[in-house]
């Protein structure tokens, strides 16, 4: 052992390289607000001309009126909104139901093989870039239904919402106390009931979040509509014929050489992201005031 | 006596207080109340795992449909689909090289301009910023992910583009031209378009992974750091980066995995020219903007299979990346993002 | 060689809650002080104002004078990080830096405050982990073992060196035996026997039985007030207060 260091200060406190390090802290605050507002000024930019070029456009026409043909002023996208929510309503009909009873099930089995396939195959699904769903479903359904339909759209995106559905049906499920299930159990009120019935019905407000996240996250897809739904300048509400969706013809109008459609395509965005923002803030306000809890 | 029937799962250790109340109910229920609810139970149970078999089902169809579509291409051009730079849907000769450069390219830049960005806002926020406006802040940053590609795009061609061509690429062709990397014609539109748009959209997911694993790092550590005489950058540096290292490359993995398949914005500011070419400045096309593109066009056999054969690329690489970038996150968090089981 | 500490008036405060009320202590040169008193009386918050890391608590304030070597660290020309580097502090529980070896455990705050050369540094880690007796452990795997790989007692041994590395003048120790079985617990009070040598300990502990055995002066802390203080075998065998003798007779706490 070495004799007694005689416990100098390391360097002079004072010193020089004590300044560095008190300047380099301050440098590096700087730094990381300069990020924060890096970050910040494209949100701002956007919903700044979102509004700014959106705002002028909108107008009655725009809400209730279909495209007009090539080169004609005016007209609207009252048949993409529509196409959308219809759309978007087949999406719902297959994501929600598939993503509700996949998390169920893995919240019950929460650690066996099986559940980890799943879990494991959610998330690779949920990795799949869009375009390469739209793919698919146009070989599964396109290809063989022989014709473009918002039928197949609509599979596209529900396919999409089952793996964000799952997961957060799974994580409200579990945050249920085991002993609400116990409770329910011991009543003798079946094992199938309890799940429904007590156990979901605490959870709901929180499988609701997911659901909105998902549906939040699909409105806004184009790629995967563009070979399914494929779009449609028409009213159209037949299932098995193409359709009118909102981000694609946002997408059509923003690519096209006319400025009355870029116009429209502001305009459209407008009404896109106001629909969305709105989902994502309602999320945030239920699950920020504690309404979305697994239970008391 | 019926033997009463008894639910499978078992409360952990402890005897129910109510069992004997509940034998004396259920004795009382009649056999064939007891036989339809255990059907219902069944069948309910069944329909969970039918739930979940249809997942497993829905990515075995995609990936059998990729593959099964794709082998005409396969077949045709082997590995030399991935080398050769000639693009021509006329001849029916394809090489998708220009598509995986844009891809690489494009990603690669956007992880340049996002990974500095994402970490610095993730890192204000988490250790540096007022406790009220926390929320708010990452709020806000989440906001950035929720706003649609297509929207990014449109931005991206009427706002961004005009940006760089007028002010941005200008100055960067004046000082950083002898790169090589920023010459050429300023068209605003291209591969530093693409890049930043991308950046943009994948700082969101990097920031909040970043965030999550910079919260989990304990305040012991930074306090430990902090005894020691630091100052702050230098406690964040030593005690809360350092721990979550893994993390935060799990979550720039994940980012990254996001702007390889990104399609509507990249597609709406690329370009799309199929070519290599050094400079940033010049338009250029990755795999799934040539999807978006060419895909409702595509005409023959071959040539519809040689795009479904970039489908499937994209489709491995991101499952691929995907994979690496959560078993990252998972070390550093330590477990599913689930609350505790039973 | 260790400095004394006093304490003038301290009080503190979390947001609007005072936790410290006037609190004046002496804590003599290569001495160990030792602070007792039941859950909650304040002990580890004042141990906390003597390197001004109950600061950093957001809404925590302090108010009053804490002199090292008759310099007031809460003076308002002194930062903060260089009170820390000469007060150096054991917590509770080890924490180790889990991602670096044991060598640049000890050599962190080394490193923070500029020392590069690499044989300085060697031998100025290899002296730091002798003091904390546990250098003879470990001293063939200094650089590969990683900080989290030892037992909970050599673990607190090496937070232990880190802090002396930096050669604070006074080691504030809080409740540094709590996390340990009682044989790391009994090394770690020898160790503090030898620490008082060089330094200027104090010490917070619930273990009675441990203040009595490492403990010079010992101060009995009460809902944020400081009972009293005195010379250990008095505040043992005979306390002036009658809490104190009520809390050192096991009555309470």
């Amino acid at each position: 052992m070495p004799e007694n260091r005689t416990p100098t200060s390391p360097a002079s406190s004072r010193g020089l390289r004590y300044w560095w390090r008190l300047l380099l802290d301050r440098v590096v605050t700087v730094l990381t607000v300069l990020c924060a507002v890096l970050v910040l000024a494209p949100l701002v930019a956007i919903f700044a001309y979102l509004v700014y070029r959106g705002i002028g456009a909108l107008n009655w026409a725009f809400l209730t009126q279909t495209p007009k043909p090539v080169g004609e002023l005016g007209g609207g996208m009252a048949n993409a909104m529509v196409g959308s929510a219809i759309i978007l309503g087949i999406a719902s009909v297959i994501g929600v139901p598939l993503g509700i009873g996949s998390g169920i099930f893995l919240a019950e089995h929460g650690n066996q093989r099986f559940a980890q396939l799943v879990r494991f195959t959610a998330d690779v699904l949920n990795g799949v870039p869009s375009i390469v769903t739209g793919i698919a479903v146009y070989s599964l359904v396109v290809l063989q239904q022989k014709h473009f339909s918002g039928f197949a759209g609509g599979v596209a995106l529900g396919i999409m919402m089952v793996p964000t559905i799952t997961r957060t049906t799974e994580e409200m499920l579990l945050m249920v106390p085991n002993i609400v299930r116990e409770a329910s159990l011991g009543l003798g009120i079946p094992r199938w009931r309890t799940t429904l019935s007590v156990v979901l019905r605490t959870a709901t407000s929180g499988v609701i979040t997911g659901i909105m996240l998902a549906f939040a996250r699909v409105a806004g897809e184009t790629a995967p509509l563009l070979f399914t739904a494929f779009g449609n300048q028409f009213w159209s509400l037949k299932l098995n014929q193409p359709m009118a969706a909102l981000p694609l013809q946002i997408y059509v109008y923003a690519i096209s050489p006319f400025d009355d459609w870029h116009r429209q395509a502001w305009a459209g965005a407008l009404m896109l992201i106001v629909l969305i923002v709105g989902a994502v803030a309602a999320v945030r306000v239920a699950t920020s005031r504690g309404m979305v809890r697994g239970a008391a | 006596m019926n033997s009463p029937t008894l639910p499978e799962r078992e409360p952990a250790g402890s005897a129910s207080p109510a069992e004997p109340a509940r034998l004396e109910v259920v004795s009382r229920v009649p056999r064939k109340l007891a036989r339809r609810s255990r059907l219902a139970d069944v069948l309910f149970h069944y329909g969970t795992v039918a739930c979940c078999l249809s997942v497993l089902g829905i990515v075995a169809l995609i990936v059998v449909e990729l593959v099964v579509h794709s082998r005409l291409s396969q077949h045709t051009f082997g590995w030399r689909f991935f080398t050769g730079d000639n693009w021509d849907p006329v001849s029916g000769d394809f090489g998708a090289l220009p598509f995986l450069y844009g891809t690489l390219v494009s990603s690669f830049l956007s992880l340049v301009l996002a990974v500095p960005l994402a970490v610095g806002v993730a890192i204000f926020i988490t250790e540096m910023c007022p406790r009220l406006l926390r929320g708010l802040l990452s709020f806000l940053v989440e906001l950035l992910a929720a706003i649609p590609s297509v929207i990014y795009g449109l931005w991206g061609i009427f706002v961004l583009a005009p940006l760089l061509r007028k002010v941005v690429q200008p100055w960067l062709a004046k000082y950083l031209g002898w790169t090589g990397l920023f010459t050429g014609p300023p068209y605003g539109i291209g591969m530093l378009a693409a890049g930043v748009i991308l950046a943009i959209m994948i700082i969101p997911i990097i920031a909040s992974i970043t965030r999550e694993v910079l919260t989990a790092v304990p305040q012991m550590q930074r306090e430990a750091v902090l005894a020691l005489g630091a100052t702050r950058w230098e406690m964040i540096r030593t005690g809360v980066l350092r721990n979550a290292r893994a993390g935060i490359v799990g979550g720039i993995i994940l980012g990254l995995g996001r702007a390889l398949g990104e399609t509507m914005a990249v597609t709406m500011v690329i370009g799309n020219s199929a070519q290599i070419v050094k400079s940033l400045f010049a338009p250029g096309y990755t795999m799934a903007s040539v999807l978006a593109n060419e895909f409702s066009e595509a005409t023959g056999d071959l040539y519809l299979s040689a795009l479904i054969e970039i489908g499937l690329a994209l489709f491995l690489v991101t499952i691929v990346v995907n994979i690496l970038a959560r078993l990252l996150v998972w070390t550093v968090t330590r477990g599913t993002p689930v609350s505790t089981r039973a | 060689m260790g400095v004394g500490m006093e304490a003038r008036n301290l009080n503190a405060w979390f947001g609007p809650a005072q936790v410290l009320h006037g609190i004046s202590m002496d804590m003599a040169a290569n001495q160990v002080t030792a602070i007792i008193g039941p859950s909650g009386c304040g002990k580890s918050t004042f141990i906390r104002c003597l390197n001004r890391l109950h600061e950093t608590v957001p809404g925590a304030r302090v108010e009053g004078k804490v002199q090292v070597g008759g310099n007031d660290i809460y003076g308002r020309s002194v930062p903060a990080v260089e009170v820390r580097r000469r007060v150096g502090m054991v917590f509770q529980k080890p924490n180790p830096f889990p991602t670096m070896s044991i060598y640049d455990n000890v050599a962190a705050g080394l490193k923070l405050n500029g020392f590069r050369n690499r044989r300085e540094l060697d031998q100025i880690v290899e002296h730091s982990l002798c003091q904390a007796a546990l250098w003879d452990e470990v001293k063939d795997q200094v650089k590969k073992k990683s900080g989290a790989s030892l037992s909970g007692g050599q673990q607190q041994r090496l937070c232990i060196a880190r802090a002396l590395a930096v050669a604070p003048e006074v080691l504030l120790m809080d409740e540094p035996c709590s996390a340990l079985d009682p044989i790391s617990t009994s090394k770690i009070e020898e160790l503090v026997f030898e620490l008082k040598k060089d330094y200027t300990v104090v010490i917070v502990t619930h273990n009675m039985q441990q203040a009595s055995r490492v403990a010079d002066f010992t101060g009995f802390f009460l809902l944020g007030y400081l009972v009293e203080f005195d010379r250990t075998e008095r505040v043992f065998t005979n306390p002036a207060d009658k809490r104190t003798e009520d809390y050192v007779t096991g009555r309470f706490g």
